[in-house]
């Protein structure tokens, strides 16, 4: 065994398939544990649920009774808490440290807000109860919206779309119906090189082929470029602004001016608006469409990969056009429009989803709009722009910072800093795991080699920033110094090392199966 | 700080913000507010509102309304699994990686598949990306909508495929249950989509219809809107369907007014590399200990951009960890349970009502079937809920106009409703017609 370096060895080849780390008889370390999945835990006719007999009756399935055991496992209650407790304990999150996560907001969840959404007068209600059952909900999500138009200066805003891909989705049918109303459907999308992957799927869905637009050497859109590729078979321009550089597009109106010369529509990706909440209105910079992550900005959990939510604010051209269901307050109560044939004039494109929209989520976002103000939603903003250049700040004499100037809520490094160190951004990253960090985004956007994309928010104290600051410090020392065992090796003080992520996707194993049986195994 | 970047106030941050867009003062929105004050402002809006679980209450049709073990809520609320982003970095994420594992093949066993994935926004979008998985397995673009599926999915879907090429052929409501899907499947149907139990509550053998898809080289997609029905009923993937499409709130989610719910989403192993979303898989990590990654992302619009199987990112990830630890907690025992007492409270429910002289047109159903009033059944409606009792969803509500739907009202029983919340249904729809 080679402890020298602090990791474990391998298993030698009699160790169970599960694997086992020698150290511990059990494969525990301390708080670690072990914890194998639920099927391997089965005790048939366990049971954590005490539900009363069914009554007595005959049976009405049609002779479609399922007849062979479904092969769930039984388990008891204190037996199911505990083992989602301990996974538990297998996952990072922002209520446990440091996550700077660029574009991805993670920012602290407020426990009021869970507190709310779990209120019976949202959580229990139907989404297709009689409406006069539901007022307080209705007022609730005409509340959130005047909230979103208020904060956003645009018109209008479609509640429904699920995350922000699906609001993405939603933006973009807005606007390919807007088109198609006059006769004009157009066949490209333009989108910038440093986009999230989700603008060209989503354009590619709404039938659009995509061209990429690049970036000058100042990180924001080659302004030349785009005119150039503007043209009238362009039906919208795709911008994220901040950008994913962590940048303000500074001649955001001229790429305004110039999509509207050309006829088409001026989409914005709003995944970065923490940073300019309270400051900057995106209806004033020309968009006529933009996502928001209630998710991202609105501090709504992530939850480990959504649930999210994703509002669409809709310039005036593009209202009549957005998706079902709307809520519309008529004066003497609110009420649901359901079907086209009840929207009027307007020509609704269709329906994202099932329901009405992320109730659940709209309860928290508006708590937190509403604890934090409009005061609080500029110092909120004030403080994540602030935090982001204390971080550059503090760290452009070491790394390499991509551009120069003011950052917005995100700060963008490359890997120069590792040039010749044989530590690659991954590296860099996994050894920040076991300095006890979420890592940074790495590798995006794709427009800068080995991308570090930081974002703290304005959750984090001074302190903690420090914290982290001395942190990245000392490994990019560590780095030059010619340490890279630490970062090839890195992790190793986690509940498991470096994942072969290539066997995984070569032959996926996606589902638990329960091993033949002995005898058959043998033969 | 401001020294340490070395600018006179955060306003000179923003210098990039064009003049004149840059505001000055707060927008006109409230001032902040404390915890008290909004608790107090937000649960006012919660007391207008008529909760379940306050009245006898009878509404489904595509969300149904369950009785969620306290241990689930209080797990899902840890912050290692509430404050934790998507698992990218899975050395720090196993926690959400295994339990997604465990949901995947949870959602294979009772649906009766090889594979799922880790979940989708809900049921209709889960169902309208499985067409469009289905044309891209099939390479044909047809698709074909059972007049049985739920209106708001044959919408959702319909709006996904509106700008793509591809014929969508939507089937008349099949209130009667006559509809015959095998004969409108012609060479170019990618996929034939049925709902089960159908929107009307009915039940029927998929066998017949699945044979004639995989004849015509076409797909059968089933849909479902109450997972719970598994514990009883014959499972899609023992029938012959190529993807099951599924909402799966019903396990471990409160209703939440239509969000978030949670998409399950079921295929065959020979189509994996189709599918859209998340995928958790098996592997192991450099000290040969199993573990779990995110897998197959080549599939995936952070890889593949423009050519990705899906534009899907975030999905519902929470929520499908409520439906495991739900799942977990009741086992085979106590699904099966659960969904034997769901179906005989329904037939229960359906003998009182025969008996009051309502007449039940559903033969064979699962915890939902529709019954004929003599009247409107959307007035009916709104008089019992003025006089506290949600009696089901009026069928002209998801079909509005048609005439053959004016007097249809469905009517959802769970194990929530008790003996005498059936009585009293009874007895109003009763006096009211």
């Amino acid at each position: 065994m080679d402890r020298s370096q602090g990791r474990t060895s391998r298993p030698d080849s009699a160790a169970p398939a599960s694997g086992r780390d020698t150290d511990t008889y059990t494969g525990n370390r301390g708080l670690q544990i072990e914890e194998p999945l639920i099927f391997e835990q089965d005790a048939p006719g366990r049971c954590g649920v005490d539900l009363p007999e069914p009554p007595a009756v005959g049976n009405r399935l049609g002779g479609l009774e399922r007849r062979d055991a479904i092969g769930l496992p039984g388990l008891s209650e204190p037996q199911v808490v505990r083992h989602y407790t301990r996974l538990s304990q297998k996952n990072y999150a922002i209520d446990a440290g440091f996550y700077p996560l660029g574009s991805c907001t993670m920012k602290h969840n407020p426990r009021l807000n869970e507190k709310l959404a779990r209120l019976p007068g949202f959580a229990d209600l139907h989404p297709l109860q009689p409406e006069a059952t539901v007022q307080g909900a209705l007022r609730l999500i005409d509340t959130l919206a005047h909230w979103i138009r208020t904060l956003t200066g645009m018109p209008a805003v479609a509640m429904s779309p699920a995350a922000g891909a699906h609001g993405e989705l939603c933006g973009l049918m807005t606007v390919r119906a807007a088109l198609e109303a006059r006769g004009d459907a157009r066949k490209r999308v333009l989108v910038p090189d440093s986009a999230h992957g989700t603008n060209p799927a989503t354009a590619a869905i709404c039938g659009y082929a995509v061209e990429a637009i690049p970036l000058n050497d100042r990180g924001r859109v080659d302004l030349a470029a785009l005119k150039s590729a503007l043209g009238d078979d362009v039906a919208a321009f795709m911008l994220t602004n901040p950008n994913t550089c962590g940048l303000f597009e500074d001649e955001i109106l001229e790429q305004a001016d110039a999509v509207h010369e050309a006829g088409a529509y001026f989409y914005c990706d709003g995944a970065n608006f923490n940073a300019i909440v309270g400051r900057v209105r995106p209806g004033d910079l020309g968009i006529d469409c933009m996502h928001l992550n209630l998710h991202k900005t609105f501090s709504t959990p992530h939850g480990g990969g959504g649930p999210g939510s994703g509002p669409v604010v809709l310039s005036d051209a593009l209202a009549p056009f957005a998706p079902l269901p709307w809520v519309v307050d008529t004066g003497e109560g609110f009420r649901l429009v359901e079907h086209a044939g009840d929207a009027g004039d307007a020509q609704p494109y269709g329906r994202m989803k099932a329901f009405h929209g992320q109730m659940g989520m709209f309860v928290r976002a508006l708590a937190y709009m509403m604890s934090h103000g409009a005061d609080g939603l500029r110092q909120a903003s004030s403080d994540a722009v602030l935090n982001a250049n204390y971080l550059a700040a503090r760290l452009s004499d070491l790394l390499s910072l991509t551009y120069e100037g003011p950052c917005m809520h995100e700060v963008l490094f490359d890997d120069g800093f590792l040039k010749g160190t044989d530590v690659s951004t991954l590296d860099f990253a996994k050894a920040m795991i076991d300095e006890g960090f979420h890592p940074m985004t790495m590798y995006f956007p794709l427009v800068v080699h080995g991308a570090l994309l930081m974002e703290p928010t304005e959750s984090e104290s001074r302190e903690s920033i420090d914290q982290f600051v001395e942190a990245v410090r000392f490994l990019a020392e560590r780095a030059r110094a010619g340490d890279t065992a630490r970062f090839h090796e890195a992790p190793v003080h986690t509940p498991r090392r470096r994942l072969d992520e290539t066997a995984a996707a070569r032959h996926p194993v996606l589902r638990w199966r329960p091993e033949a049986p002995q005898s058959e195994a043998a033969e | 700080m401001l020294a340490a970047v070395g600018v006179p106030s955060v306003d000179s941050l923003f210098r990039d913000v064009p003049e004149g867009v840059h505001l000055s003062e707060p927008v006109d929105l409230p001032p902040h507010r404390g915890e008290l004050e909004v608790e107090r402002a937000i649960s006012a809006m919660a007391a207008e509102n008529v909760a379940a679980g306050s009245v006898p209450f009878f509404v489904g049709a595509g969300a149904y309304r369950h009785h969620v073990p306290a241990s689930v809520d209080y797990l899902i609320q840890r912050g290692e699994f509430l404050t934790s982003y998507t698992p990218y970095q899975p050395e720090v994420s196993q926690g959400t990686l295994q339990a997604l594992f465990e949901f995947q093949t949870q959602v294979a066993l009772i649906t009766g598949m090889d594979v799922a994935n880790a979940s989708m926004y809900d049921g209709a979008t889960s169902c309208a990306e499985a067409t469009l998985m289905a044309q891209r397995v099939t390479k044909k673009t047809g698709v074909v909508l059972s007049g049985g599926l739920h209106p708001h999915y044959v919408e959702t879907t319909e709006t996904l495929l509106k700008f793509l090429e591809g014929q969508v052929h939507r089937l008349p409501p099949d209130i009667a249950g006559t509809e015959d899907a095998a004969a409108e499947i012609s060479d170019d149907t990618a996929c034939v989509v049925v709902q089960y139990p159908d929107v009307f509550g009915r039940v029927r053998d998929l066998r017949p219809l699945a044979e004639a898809c995989h004849a015509a080289g076409a797909l059968l997609i089933v849909a479902m809107t109450e997972v719970v029905a598994l514990g009883a009923l014959t499972a899609p993937g023992d029938m012959g369907a190529d993807i099951v499409a599924a909402e799966g709130r019903s396990l471990g989610n409160p209703l939440n007014f239509g969000g978030p719910y949670v998409g399950l989403f079921a295929a065959r192993d020979r189509h994996v590399r189709q599918m859209p979303g998340r995928l958790a898989g098996e592997t192991a990590d450099v000290d040969g200990r199993r573990g779990w990654v995110l897998t197959l992302s080549t599939r995936e619009q952070h890889i593949r951009r423009e050519k990705a199987t899906s534009n899907i990112c975030t999905n519902s990830g929470l929520c499908a960890l409520a439906f495991t630890i739900h799942l977990s907690l009741l086992g085979e025992d106590g699904f099966r349970r659960l969904a034997a007492l769901n179906h005989a409270k329904a037939v229960q429910l359906s003998e009182k009502l025969a008996a009051s002289g309502i007449e039940v047109l559903t033969e064979a159903f699962f915890n939902e079937f529709t019954v004929r009033l003599a009247r409107s059944a959307a007035p009916v409606v709104d008089e019992l809920a003025a006089d506290g009792i949600l009696a089901g969803v009026p069928v002209s509500r998801l079909l509005p106009g048609d005439p053959d739907a004016e007097n249809l009202l469905l009517v959802a029983v769970t194990e929530t409703a008790t003996e005498e919340d059936m009585d009293r249904l009874a007895a109003a729809l009763k006096e009211a017609v």
